[in-house]
């Protein structure tokens, strides 16, 4: 919720607004998080429900009299009867029964102004509760786009609420539904009747066709895109098409971006070298702050890319397609097309990937794709794959515009989802078993994602990963730095080696070498718990505090890691890097998810079993190849 | 006839569902999609890899998707 401090205050004078509190209420699909971004723009607060992790999205609205008040934007849901956690999440909120947070005053019951059949279904069941209830008729313009022409004013009489025609994306309506709520804010409650399923459908359906003054029969764009989206061979086509050029983009429309990252990063280290005099502190701001934050930091771009093709599938309605080609394929495994979109969204991060789950209403299907989310190659993975990829793949041509580097790369992608293939398959066998899962699904209206709309989600996505970036990953790298440089080092002795954390990294390597990882690497991968990227934060710190020169210091990681490690070593850590559940963000919101630690420790154990299996194969491999 | 076995492109009217057969959420979230008695469905679409599973069911102005085990439990009768 927003501070209340912030909140602009009737003026004196003015009649004070009895409303505070407004919710978005409708099916999946209505259109509501478009309507709720035109109501509110950026002044939202993204938080999560107590003790469920269903996003809660609040905003500030203004009435047309000026005054403010919270709209809340609850999950999409087909009843108030809840079938799935997200819909007991929004029956919650209508009735206030989460601690802290008032029941709503009033409700604005959202609709698909070309679904109404349907949608009047839950939309009579929400006015039946009484309350003030004003009707947004949303996405108005793909309604005429289908032909339909209907009659505000008839909907509204057979309802009994007024309806107000909006439509988001064009910011079209939006007054006057702020006007109604203003309106019916200080109506009395009046309960109507309940009515039965069967009877909300009968009379949806007499409401709906009383409302459509006219239905031209027009070929509708979205089932003609089905055609081609769903083809028998078109279809998977075109999906693997698609899914090439995001991570084509991913990786080389990055580039650029990354290099002018890169160069200020190290020119903000020149400049603190020339500003401060040398000394501790200086060291600490270059090889500590500076060298670790920065190496994490220049993955934005790469991060913004995925994302933005994720939000983009998502709003576009392409998504739900996706889901519905795959789940032939995840079916095979024990899982279903749902699994889909949480495990794309976890190419990017496995913690929106596992939030994603919810929408999962089978129990045990939703634990498997929570556990092997872990293991699909996430952006935090990046530039540990890319920092080794660069310093120990030639940059070789293998033909057909393939480079070498980036079938290495491709090939740790394939490697995370065949592994996470197998494990979903023994996990349902073993832990997970149940009854095979279902797939039910709406697959929504296509629609050309609204450009704002992307960018306020990207902009809360980078948000997140600069926070990260700037508390936990500085916080760690800064730690280490001290814990690397303390107890200081007497004559002829290495840093590191004196060092608390070269202490600690000595017992830790003793497990490790078998698999071929040096002292280094278990001094990298003991941080690297919080994050992945910090092991490339760690590895830059380390290097840097033992290199002996400051021509030394300034050689690129890529040439120290070269000099320090081996073929074998620097395959062996990118196999492990593909497994290891090594992200503290990722085993909290698993607790949260599971409601204890049982499956976190799980997904602890397995994987990290699993990344050690797999470092020491390729290690012992690559060793036998004579790479070692 | 079960809905599974209408061609692609048919339409049918859903004459009785043997709702013992679904998980119990799985019924409610069939019945609010309007998979239910009554309703008239177009088989619209049908998965691609191998056994032509899943099914996407043209309803009203909807399209849902759901399982050749689900619309084996739903008997029609051509529309």
């Amino acid at each position: 919720m927003l501070p209340r401090s912030k909140w602009k205050r009737p003026e004196v004078g003015e009649p004070a607004s009895p409303v505070t509190t407004v919710a978005l209420v409708g099916n999946p699909n209505a259109g509501k998080s478009a309507l709720f971004n035109a109501l509110t723009g950026a002044r939202q607060k993204i938080a999560n429900y107590p003790g469920v992790t269903v996003e809660r999205k609040a905003g500030r609205m203004l009435l047309p009299g000026g005054e403010a008040v919270t709209l809340l934007d609850l999950p999409g849901a087909y009843s108030l009867f809840a079938a799935s956690p997200d819909e007991e999440v929004t029956s919650k909120a209508i009735f206030g029964e989460f601690e802290g947070d008032e029941a709503p005053q009033v409700l604005v019951v959202v609709v698909d102004a070309a679904n109404l059949e349907q949608h009047l279904v839950f939309a009579q069941e929400v006015i039946a509760l009484g309350r003030p209830t004003v009707m947004a008729l949303n996405m108005l313009d793909l309604a005429e786009r289908d032909g339909l022409v209907i009659d505000p004013h008839a909907l509204s009489e057979a309802l009994g609420v007024p309806v107000v025609p909006t439509i988001a994306v064009r910011r079209k309506g939006l007054v006057e539904l702020g006007a109604a709520i203003a309106e019916v804010a200080g109506h009395e409650e009046h309960h109507r009747p309940a009515t039965s399923l069967a009877e909300r459908r009968v009379t949806a359906q007499a409401i709906a066709q009383g409302a459509i003054i006219s239905e031209t029969a027009r070929h509708r764009l979205h089932s003609r895109l089905d055609r081609l989206f769903l083809h028998p061979w078109l279809g998977p086509l075109i999906l693997f098409a698609a899914l090439f050029v995001v991570f084509q983009a991913v990786f080389s429309g990055a580039e650029p971006f990354v290099a002018v990252l890169e160069d200020l990063v190290a020119r903000l280290i020149g400049l603190v070298r020339d500003l401060l005099p040398a000394g501790l502190v200086r060291d600490l701001l270059t090889d500590g702050v500076l060298a670790g934050v920065g190496a994490v930091i220049v993955f934005l771009p790469q991060i913004v890319i995925l994302f933005f093709f994720i939000l983009a599938m998502e709003a576009s309605g392409y998504m739900a397609r996706a889901a519905f080609l795959m789940d032939r394929l995840m079916s095979r495994v024990g899982l279903s097309g749902r699994s889909f979109i949480p495990l794309l969204s976890s190419f990017a991060c496995a913690v929106p990937g596992i939030m994603a789950t919810r929408s999962i209403s089978d129990p045990k299907d939703r634990l498997t794709t929570i556990l092997i989310a872990p293991l699909m190659t996430c952006s935090a993975r990046l530039p540990v794959y890319t920092m080794i990829i660069a310093a120990f793949i030639p940059n070789r041509n293998v033909g057909l515009g393939m480079g070498l580097q980036g079938l290495v790369l491709l090939g740790l992608y394939a490697f995370g989802i065949v592994g996470a293939m197998l494990a979903a398959l023994l996990l349902r066998r073993t832990v997970t078993k149940g009854v095979a899962s279902g797939f039910i699904m709406e697959l929504p209206k296509y629609q050309l994602p609204r450009a704002s709309d992307l960018l306020l989600g990207l902009a809360q996505r980078v948000l997140i990963f600069l926070r990260r970036a700037g508390t936990i990953i500085l916080t760690v790298t800064v730690v280490l730095w001290l814990l690397l440089n303390f107890p200081r080092a007497g004559e002829g002795q290495d840093q590191v080696d004196a060092s608390i954390a070269g202490y600690t990294a000595n017992g830790l390597a003793v497990v490790l070498k078998p698999i071929g990882f040096n002292r280094d690497i278990a001094l990298a991968l003991i941080p690297a718990m919080a994050a992945r990227e910090v092991a490339v934060s760690s590895l830059a710190t380390t290097y840097a505090v033992s290199a002996a020169s400051e021509d030394a210091q300034a050689q690129a990681l890529g040439t120290q890691l070269k000099s320090h490690w081996s073929l074998a070593t620097a395959l062996a850590f990118l196999a492990w890097f593909v497994f290891a559940p090594q992200c503290m963000s990722t085993i909290a919101v698993t607790r949260r998810e599971t409601n204890g630690w049982k499956w976190p420790a799980l997904m602890l154990g397995y994987l990290f079993g699993l990344a050690y299996l797999a470092a020491g194969l390729t290690y012992w491999t690559a060793v036998w190849l004579g790479l070692g | 006839m079960t809905l599974d076995r209408v061609p692609v492109g048919h339409s049918a009217r859903i004459v009785a569902v043997d709702w013992s057969r679904l998980v119990e959420e799985e019924a409610q979230r069939l019945q609010a999609l309007g998979v239910d008695v009554g309703s008239t469905v177009e088989v619209a679409h049908r998965g691609v890899f191998g056994g032509s599973d899943p099914i996407a069911l043209g309803i009203g102005r909807m399209t849902v998707a759901l399982r050749k085990v689900h619309a084996a439990a739903i008997e029609v009768e051509a529309a």
